[in-house]
């Protein structure tokens, strides 16, 4: 029954392996916030790098060598060729390692996984993108990626809500949009301090769903709401988009997990019949209704 | 299909033939009531009516650890050259055993091919072997008490023979390579096939109803037999390690004590430890037992079923065998069910 498709990959050569990460280098390396750099990198063999593409929100298995592998979603979007962008997190031992790293040095780097969000399914819809703290790494792909194909989306409004001030992914960036008139968008920090050696905030304080209150007349109905943060994050957020009636399925995710292997086989990212690497790690409210494990 | 006859009194010439195919791998007894899969010594190794072993074949595939790449700080990674590239003749696999091969082929097959375990794979050569049940067996249930393909033969015991299956080319390689050991089986052959697959029909202790599993498992998701089995699993493992179709791997990189180069490796894991789940930031996302027993259960024969069109169990009651607390799987979902 399935025993001849084995031999049609019995001659698979080298590349093949999904196992294989490509050499790359950092570029550069922009530090964000505390333990939260960006790191700009670009594949060793340009002719991998001609051929790459890859979708807002999917994300790369980066290795460092002599240490091991982890899942980090792009930053950058593929409108823009050029560098590959990953904001991460120094957290555990790998991006301990990485951030030893210095400039030109190498690292691995293989994918893209994941399925991205549906930036053609989008067309023609508002964007409502709202992010949590780290939660704006993936969203920023989206959000530029967004902006670069502006005629292809009706209203975009960003919402974006971190702890501290210092704590903002992208702040100057972000701070200069505030001007466009063509994207809302919406700061926002639990707390702030005018610490000495740092820039003073003028913007809102609150939780992040407090900025809801402030979008006048967006029809929910077409409007895809996206949303990106820790766990805790989910539960306040999505009972805010419910309450304002947000359709189930315009209600995306991104959601993290333990991403080993990225192709669907190691098992740890799996929540449900669903594994994050494959089928996510953007899904939809109603993928949760059904896959209790998701954000509960 | 091409069947034909083995006599028993030719069993070990024919099995010493196999040898010219390739490396061949038999059941063998270890210990007193145990068996396990390993190269062949002499045809008299042979465990003929061993029933299961204490690994599942998938060690012939996707070994406990392998090595998937080496590294080294000026060349980066480079694919490691396979350990074994004879091909191995596994002699002596039941069913389920079968059926949990065609499973693993699943799995590592699909839009992201896993190249280590085909090279494997394709190098793996399966001659059947017929069982009878005993009361840890419960692949009727499953559906996975006989099989039609997955193998390149199959030997069905009868009193004084086996009837041959042929189900490939190099089954029937071997079958013209030993056809002075063969006979042509006669109606009577098939008659005894009958009686013989009939009886063993009605040998079942265990009968579990699994006809709309998935859906009772929906219902029953905060059912208390979870939290009954949470307290008494000890999270060992040992049912995911002994499982023929549990297939969770960790990568992780283990370097050389020269401090430059080491290697990547993978290794069998079990979503029943806790850090299965652990994510950099220390969030897990199946903090208590139950949770972890639930959706190891729930992945066999629910999840599976909607990701691949069949349960990832094929009954062969090696996780009964190996339970230190004594959870047996047809137990609790016969709890689920309401009708233990």
């Amino acid at each position: 029954m399935q025993s001849s498709f084995i031999y049609e990959f019995a001659s698979r050569s080298r590349d093949d392996n999904p196992y294989m990460p490509h050499m790359a280098r950092i570029v550069r390396r922009v530090p964000m916030v505390e333990d939260n750099h960006l790191f700009l990198v670009r594949f060793d063999d340009p002719a991998v790098g001609d051929t790459f593409d890859y979708k807002p929100g999917q994300f790369m298995e980066i290795s460092v060598i002599g240490t091991g592998e982890s899942p980090i979603s792009l930053s950058s979007t593929p409108t823009r060729k050029g560098l590959l962008e990953f904001c991460v997190r120094r957290m555990g031992r790998n991006t301990n390692a990485l951030y030893r790293l210095q400039d030109n040095d190498v690292i691995g780097i293989r994918g893209p996984y994941g399925n991205g969000f549906p930036v053609k399914q989008m067309e023609g819809s508002n964007l409502l993108l709202i992010a949590g703290g780290l939660g704006m790494a993936p969203l920023r792909s989206l959000l530029n990626y967004a902006l670069d194909k502006r005629q292809n989306y009706e209203r975009i409004i960003l919402m974006y809500g971190a702890k501290y001030p210092e704590d903002i992914l992208f702040r100057d960036e972000l701070e200069s949009l505030e001007s466009r008139n063509d994207i809302d968008c919406m700061l926002t920090v639990e707390q702030a301090y005018d610490l000495p050696d740092s820039k003073p905030w003028h913007g809102k304080i609150g939780m992040v769903t407090n900025l809801l209150k402030d979008v006048k007349d967006l029809d929910v109905k077409n409007t895809y709401a996206v949303a990106c943060g820790p766990p805790i994050f989910y539960k306040f957020v999505i009972q805010a988009l419910l309450d304002q009636d947000f359709p189930k399925d315009k209600i995306l995710m991104s959601l993290e997990r333990r991403m080993e292997c990225g192709i669907g086989k190691c098992g740890h990212c799996g929540i449900g019949y669903k594994y994050t690497c494959i089928d996510g790690p953007v899904f939809t409210y109603w993928d949760a209704i059904n896959l209790p494990e998701m954000i509960d | 299909m091409k069947v034909m006859k083995l006599p028993k009194s030719n069993r070990e010439e024919f099995i010493l033939t196999l040898e010219e195919f390739g490396e061949v791998h038999i059941p063998k007894a270890k210990g007193k009531e145990s068996f396990i899969f390993d190269r062949m010594q002499a045809p008299e190794e042979i465990a003929w009516d061993y029933l299961r072993t204490i690994a599942p074949p998938k060690k012939y595939l996707t070994p406990p650890r392998e090595s998937l790449l080496q590294y080294n700080a000026s060349n980066g990674y480079q694919e490691v050259e396979a350990e074994y590239d004879d091909r191995i003749i596994l002699f002596g696999l039941h069913p389920c055993d079968i059926q949990s091969i065609q499973i693993l082929d699943q799995v590592f097959n699909g839009e992201y091919n896993d190249t280590y375990y085909f090279k494997r794979r394709k190098d793996l050569k399966i001659i059947g072997l017929s069982c009878i049940p005993d009361e840890k067996c419960f692949c009727r249930s499953m559906g996975t008490d006989f099989v039609e393909s997955g193998y390149d033969l199959f030997l069905s015991e009868l009193h004084d023979s086996y009837l041959v299956a042929i189900g490939t080319g190099l089954g029937d390689e071997i079958v013209k390579k030993t056809s002075d050991l063969l006979r042509t089986a006669s109606d009577s052959d098939r008659q005894e096939y009958l009686e013989i697959r009939n009886r063993r029909r009605e040998q079942f202790d265990v009968e579990l109803d699994t006809s709309d599993l998935p859906y009772i498992l929906d219902l029953e998701k905060e059912s208390d037999v979870w939290d009954d089995i949470g307290a008494q699993c000890l999270v060992c493992g040992s049912c995911s390690m002994v499982c023929p179709t549990c297939y969770c791997f960790n990568i992780y990189d283990q370097q050389d004590l020269d401090g430059e180069s080491g290697e990547r490796l993978r290794e069998w894991d079990s979503c029943l430890f806790k850090n299965y789940t652990r994510v950099a930031g220390g969030e897990t996302f199946r903090d208590t037992r139950a949770d972890r027993v639930k959706n190891r259960y729930l992945h066999k024969q629910r999840h599976f079923v909607e990701q691949y069109g069949r349960p990832s169990c094929v009954g062969c009651g090696r996780c009964i065998d190996a339970c230190p607390a004594g959870i047996n799987v047809v137990e609790v979902f016969q709890r689920l069910r309401g009708v233990a």
